[in-house]
């Protein structure tokens, strides 16, 4: 259980958002909606601990984030808007690496399969600086097939994706919302998936 | 301990995909200290006296050649904040990369130096000094560097700014270091020179990755 009380954000002199509330429990999904620089990114990226908030507080099952860092971000996983990936490792070196950065090593067959079912198959070894910006999107998306996490957080996870990639993605974030995963995410389409929805608008 | 080894990996084997980053600092350290004898001429005297210095300043400037791209490229492509999200502690995952760095960076000088330091006229023993000082000391270069690279991360002309930052923060190194050979060289007892090389590279080990660290996180707010 993901809790958030009274966030705000500054930027420079400007406050970009404040009073911001949310509860994402398990098997729900929030989506976080906005105009351009109404600070979409920067609420996910206070919710994951990459930035401070100016106000307010986040709580993890009860308790705050600050202190049960290690815990949280072990449950966590960010997908940001930089894909994290290494252009001159191939994808499944990319893959396997981030998850062992993750805490939880994969092994080949396991991080193959999960390639090979985002739709890369035959691209596995190849360098990442030769995939379409598409293709390394799903490179990336690849790691929520492997995380155990239970707390996903997605910039933009849409972005460049086809319609196929799309649809699959929503199947994948469905799976996860089933196995009592929380989700939180933003994005400027309207997305359909199961599980119990909620929303949120920034700079309304 | 996974995760550090990982970065460890990873690293090595961008360098290893990226081998002209790693060679164009060890030719840049070739050509300087070969410079010396061709401007100087077969003065043997004057180039064994000069030998420890010239290798050591030669060795810091390559060193730092490589140290730009420490974090930068982490920090653009994403990959910092997922180290920085990792259960594993940042600071532990910030001395793989520094470990990393020496092995590309610092290891080859060490390997080269004797070969280098031949042109110089030094004695077997003194090569092995030499070696033994850039063995203590180029770990050292890569730890300050460690912290001077997250300090500029994100900087416009980090580059220039990233020198005059950790230039005079290698100067004991470069005392202790070349002052060994010299000491050697002059009959002395060079226990004293390593020993203090040895102390400031324990203390680098401990406290770098932590204070790159902070300034790691700082950059990423």
């Amino acid at each position: 259980m993901l809790t958030a009380h009274g966030l705000a954000c500054d930027r420079g002199d400007r406050r970009l958002f404040s009073a911001v509330d949310f509860a994402v429990a398990p098997g729900q999904w929030l989506q976080v909606e906005g105009p351009n620089g109404a600070g979409k990114t920067s609420l996910l990226r206070i919710v994951a601990g990459l930035a401070p908030a100016a106000d307010g507080r986040i709580e993890w099952d009860g308790q705050p984030v600050a202190q049960v860092r290690d815990e949280y971000h072990a449950r966590l996983l960010y997908l940001g808007h930089a894909p994290s990936i290494k252009d001159d490792l191939s994808a499944l070196e990319n893959l396997q690496t981030a998850a062992a950065v993750a805490g939880r090593p994969l092994d080949e067959h396991t991080a193959l399969t999960a390639l090979r079912r985002i739709g890369l198959k035959g691209r596995e070894d190849l360098p990442t600086r030769v995939l379409s910006q598409g293709q390394k999107r799903r490179v990336a998306l690849a790691r929520l097939l492997c995380s155990q996490a239970r707390l996903w957080i997605l910039d933009e996870p849409f972005v460049a994706l086809d319609v196929a990639a799309v649809s699959q993605l929503c199947e994948i974030l469905d799976e996860h919302l089933s196995r009592g995963g929380m989700l939180l995410f933003t994005s400027h389409q309207a997305v359909q998936l199961g599980g119990t929805p909620s929303s949120l608008r920034l700079g309304a | 301990m996974s995760a550090f080894f990982a970065i460890v990996r990873r690293d090595l084997l961008l360098a290893a995909r990226r081998k002209s980053e790693v060679f164009t600092a060890l030719f840049f350290f070739m050509i300087v200290v070969s410079l010396f004898p061709l401007g100087i001429g077969p003065e043997t005297a004057l180039l064994r006296r000069i030998a420890p210095g010239v290798l050591w300043v030669a060795a810091l400037l390559a060193a730092m050649l490589s140290l730009n791209r420490l974090f930068a490229a982490d920090h653009a492509d994403g990959t910092l904040e997922q180290m920085a999200l990792s259960p594993t502690p940042l600071a532990l995952l910030v001395a793989g990369k520094t470990l990393a760095h020496w092995l590309t960076a610092g290891l080859p000088l060490v390997l080269l130096a004797p070969v280098l330091g031949i042109q110089f006229d030094l004695s077997a023993r003194s090569l092995g000094i030499l070696m033994l000082s850039l063995l203590l000391g180029t770990p050292i270069l890569s730890l300050i560097g460690a912290i001077g690279a997250a300090l500029t991360l994100g900087l416009r002309g980090g580059g220039v700014l990233l020198s005059l930052l950790v230039l005079p923060l290698y100067i004991p190194a470069l005392i202790f270091g070349a002052g060994a050979v010299e000491a050697d060289m002059a009959g002395l007892g060079v226990g004293g020179h390593l020993s203090l090389l040895g102390a400031l590279l324990a203390l680098g080990v401990f406290f770098a990755p932590w204070a790159a660290t902070a300034a790691l996180r700082i950059a990423l707010e």
